[in-house]
């Protein structure tokens, strides 16, 4: 009998041999793919079992990890003024994963970024708990305050650049919320009155909604025009006809008020009117592809990632003259996201520089060490010097004679553009109020802004960019230039 | 004659004398000329290896208490005593009642013990993380006592392992109660239809686990008998020794009586294992190939037709093929999230593993400690644990089947060779299973996993063995009556 024992043994062994060779392939070969797989949740625990790194806004940190020492999670992140800077952190939560910043900068935080590893190590081999690192945004603490103690229960969105650097000094989008409600694996009541809200206060309105941007566009239709050589200087005179007939069809394109002079009106006043007239126009004359061209250098059409993404901002290929007549005063199919907006009135306010729009300065170890910091970078030259300081002439202009004059700051040069965009089925909505402007100091100091409001008021002859929107506009720059 | 070695390896002496059937051979003290003086009995390695298979789950102990709540555990000293002392008892009574047994397999058992009630101590501290979790190591830890005891007993009352000889066919009718009991039985929700539980109250029982070393003794005692009617009688087909249509008669019996246990009790394991634990000790008692072949047609057969009638199978294979569709949003019906969560637990473990008390096995749920506890392990202990857990269980099954080649005695070897690929069969289902490489079928893992039948049952499947095993290395034992005529002639 002992031959066929032998066998047995040797069987017994390729069963055993089977089961190791099944196991090294498991935990060896496969491993890192049941580790990270989307339903182990030990990923998610993970994340929540040492302390959260933060995010930094002026030096103090506007999130906190606190140790709440459940049973699965160790950790729960927390915000300080969560409904401020919500758009700028976005959440982080226990049931619902996270978003912005705290998703996107998550290896960071988390302390599993490759970068931290040997950190990590030398951690582990002291003794010391594992913490992630910190997130250093651009975020100027005193202008995101002014931004949203100006929106007040207002909805929209306000975006504030550094024109000089491409910093966002501010993003505000209300009405807002607070991810500090969403951050545990229990709040799911919050979460879904959070998401059944009609007035959606989890979007981020300032990076992810375009809008028709209106007047404000004609910032970009004028600058097209000076970079194409159809006026020289801005008191040229513009062959306008009253009315305009749109190209190619029967209907006249009305101006806001029946008291504005567009009729063969200068750059000038056209703008301090907002002549609708006169920059459709003269978006027909140049054509859709001179218009593009313009637009794409502002940024449309492109998405920009501040590294959280903003949507694409779009000027489109229309088909017909009228419509490019209509999209050159910003209607009809063309959109923006406000921070497309502020950065049109950054690159003037800049000489035509555009410089890249960042959120995060700097990334860091816990112990304090950078392991990266933003270089600045130009998007693009949008404009020759000589064609912004046209338009800066304009701007300035707008604010002291035109539309703009709620923006105005003593002791400070402002330069600004209002816009009333129509929407809706036959534009029947209520309009949504721009303002976008720049400011700058005799120091050099200079601030760019985009506002939109929604709903500022509730009938439609007390919308406009100017009453609406320029205030909000004002208090911000007052803010960033410490005027 | 060859003389017999130190190892023990007694193999090819030990299968040219055989015992006659049903008999005792009664032993003789003293030296024969073909026994060397004073062959060591190997009790010291067991005593040092011992030690070692105790102190190291009390350093795993320390380990638990130290990654969870940064202290020593305050149980660890009475832990500590217990099972040394336990340990210790058992090893005196090999001393005294069988001072030749194979001196691995008492420390590898223990070693296995141990670790086992660390980690469902382990996992008991996790509990409240478990749903339809209830503490389970102080159970576990009195199981194994009983287990040890029951293991003193066979050491002491089992004079020689051919008294169960006559027990022959009550084996068989005992067997044939024990494994149709659950059946009777309800199951419960979380068993996922398996029905292998005997359940009174709070108490119950799984009599699978000693139907397993029962079905040996009626195995082993039957094939003694019948051997040569199987081995001899058949007839020669493309190369193929075909039984005769009436020697077929019990394998068909048993392979029916698995196929009813799979039927009525929903319990592919248990069925597969008593298959091929017959398939295995027939071809060893008539050394005819031709068996295995039969065994895998009929297994597969069976498994085809049974998979395609009922849905118990099905519903394990398609887990099998697709482990991470229960964690759909439309999980199949019947699916369970178990084996992908065990996967997900080996890969997060890695090759070294989170560290005793570190990982989150408790993901896998209540089945963390019983059947999926080498999911625990492969988390916590990683790749390089498992690898160590394996090659216990190998070398334990080899010793097994050591055992089984020293043996002098026909009833002797078919019996080791039955517990020993038993065991081996088990480990593989259930590892198997855990791992992903075959169906899951629900069995426990021998030792480690939580439950009081299987751990008490395997005690005593340890101490035959070792009681065999000391049969066959004893020196200076009278070679059993060459009357060969029962018991098969020499081959």
């Amino acid at each position: 009998m002992n031959k066929p024992i032998r066998r047995v043994s040797i069987f017994c062994l390729v069963l055993i041999l089977a089961l190791m060779v099944r196991t090294n392939w498991v935990q060896g070969v496969q491993a890192d793919a049941w580790a990270s797989n989307k339903n182990n949740k030990r990923q998610l625990y993970d994340r929540y079992a040492h302390p959260r790194g933060n995010i930094i806004v002026s030096g103090q940190p506007v999130t906190n990890s606190d140790f709440v020492n459940g049973l699965r999670y160790k950790y729960k992140r927390s915000w300080i003024n969560g409904p401020m800077y919500a758009p700028v952190t976005g959440y982080s939560s226990q049931a619902y994963g996270s978003n912005g910043l705290e998703n996107l900068e998550d290896g960071i935080l988390s302390g599993t970024d490759d970068r931290l590893f040997f950190r990590n190590t030398l951690d582990m081999l002291t003794g010391e708990q594992q913490r992630g690192g910190d997130v250093v945004t651009t975020i100027n603490a005193k202008v995101q305050k002014a931004a949203f103690d100006a929106m007040g229960d207002k909805k929209g969105a306000v975006v504030a650049l550094d024109p000089k650097t491409g910093a966002i000094l501010a993003l505000v989008s209300t009405p807002s919320y607070d991810p500090g409600t969403i951050a545990g694996n229990d709040d799911g009541d919050a979460w879904k009155a959070l998401n059944s809200d009609p007035n959606k206060p989890m979007d981020n309105r300032a990076l992810k909604y375009t809008y028709p941007p209106g007047s404000t566009f004609k910032l970009v239709t004028a600058t097209a025009a000076f970079e194409n050589g159809m006026f020289q200087s801005i008191d040229d005179t513009t062959s306008t006809p009253e009315p305009y007939i749109l190209p190619g069809t029967q209907t006249p394109l009305k101006n806001e008020s029946p008291n504005e002079r567009c009729e063969n009106a200068t750059v000038k006043s056209g703008l301090d009117q907002s002549c609708n007239t006169v920059f459709a126009k003269i978006g027909a004359d140049l054509g859709k592809d001179k218009m593009r061209a313009q637009a794409e250098k502002f940024g449309f059409n492109s998405t920009i990632d501040t590294p959280v993404r903003a949507e694409k901002s779009v000027f489109p290929n229309s088909a017909s003259l009228d419509g490019t007549a209509q999209d050159s005063i910003g209607q009809h199919d063309t959109r923006a996201t406000p921070l497309q907006v502020a950065m049109v009135s950054a690159a003037i306010a800049n000489n035509g520089s555009l410089m890249q729009p960042y959120l995060v300065d700097q990334e860091r170890s816990a112990s304090l060490t950078t392991i990266s910091k933003h270089t600045e970078k130009q998007f693009s030259q949008a404009m020759s010097p000589a064609t912004a300081q046209k338009m800066q002439d304009l701007m300035v202009s707008v604010v002291q004679d035109g539309t703009g004059k709620n923006a105005q700051i003593p002791g400070v040069q402002v330069g600004g553009k209002t816009g009333t965009a129509q929407h809706g089925e036959n534009n029947s909505a209520l309009p949504y109020a721009w303002f976008t402007s720049w400011a700058k100091t005799p120091d050099g100091q200079s601030v760019a802004v985009a506002v939109v409001v929604e709903d500022g008021s509730d009938n439609r002859d007390g919308i406009s960019g100017g009453r609406l929107a320029a205030p909000i506009a004002k208090a911000v720059m007052q803010a960033a230039l410490g005027k | 004659m060859s003389s017999y070695d130190l190892s023990g390896d007694t193999g090819r002496a030990g299968g040219r004398r055989r015992a006659a059937a049903g008999r005792v051979v009664p032993r003789r003290r003293g030296n024969t000329t073909i026994s060397p003086q004073g062959a060591p009995n190997r009790r010291n390695t067991e005593l040092a290896l011992l030690v070692f298979a105790v102190l190291l789950p009390i350093l795993a102990y320390a380990n638990v208490g130290l990654a969870m709540d940064s202290r020593l555990p305050a149980g660890m000293l009475g832990y500590g005593l217990g099972m040394g002392a336990l340990a210790l008892v058992a090893h005196l009574l090999v001393r005294r009642f069988a001072p030749y047994a194979d001196p691995l397999m008492l420390p590898i058992a223990t070693l296995l013990n141990g670790l086992g009630v660390v980690m469902i101590w382990r996992l008991d501290k996790a509990g409240h993380l478990l749903s339809g979790n209830f503490p389970a190591a102080r159970n576990q830890l009195m199981w194994s006592a009983l287990g040890i005891t029951l293991f003193i007993g066979v050491m002491v009352f089992l004079k020689d392992h051919r008294v169960l000889q006559r027990y022959t066919y009550i084996s068989m009718v005992v067997a044939l109660v024990l494994l149709a009991a659950p059946a009777f039985f309800p199951a419960r929700a979380e068993d996922f239809g398996a029905k292998i539980w005997i359940r009174m109250g709070s108490f119950s029982i799984q009599p699978g686990e000693f139907a397993k070393i029962v079905l040996t003794v009626f195995f082993a005692g039957y094939l003694m008998v019948k051997r040569d009617a199987l081995a001899l009688a058949s007839r020669r087909f493309m190369g193929l020794y075909l039984p005769r249509g009436r020697d077929l008669g019990p394998i068909v019996v048993i392979w029916l009586l698995s196929l009813l246990i799979l039927i009525f009790e929903n319990d592919l394991g248990t069925s597969f294992l008593f298959f091929g634990l017959f398939v295995v000790m027939l071809y060893v008692a008539t050394e005819r190939t031709s068996w295995i072949l039969f065994g895998l047609l009929m297994s597969v057969g069976g498994a085809v037709a049974v998979a395609t009638t009922t849905s118990h199978v099905k519903v394990r294979i398609d887990a099998w093929l697709d482990p991470m569709a229960a964690f759909s949003a439309n999980p199949p019906k019947g699916s369970t999230e178990q084996i992908g969560q065990s996967l997900m637990a080996l890969g997060s473990g890695g090759v070294t593993g989170s560290g005793l008390g570190q990982g989150r096995s408790w993901l896998i749920n209540f089945a963390a400690k019983s059947d999926f506890i080498l999911g625990s392990f492969g988390e916590e202990l990683g790749l390089t644990g498992l690898m160590a857990i394996f090659l216990l269980y190998a070398l334990l099954v080899q010793r097994g089947l050591r055992t089984a080649v020293a043996a002098r005695d026909p009833f002797g070897k078919l019996f080791a060779v039955g517990l020993a690929s038993a065991m081996a069969l088990q480990v593989f289902v259930v590892a198997g299973g855990v791992t992903g490489l075959i169906p899951l079928t629900g069995m426990t893992m021998p030792f480690l996993a939580q439950g009081g039948s299987s751990v008490v049952a395997n005690w005593a499947l340890v101490a035959i063995l070792l009681k065999i095993s000391d049969s066959a290395r004893r020196p200076g034992v009278e070679p059993a009556p060459a009357t060969e005529g029962q018991g098969g002639p020499a081959r």
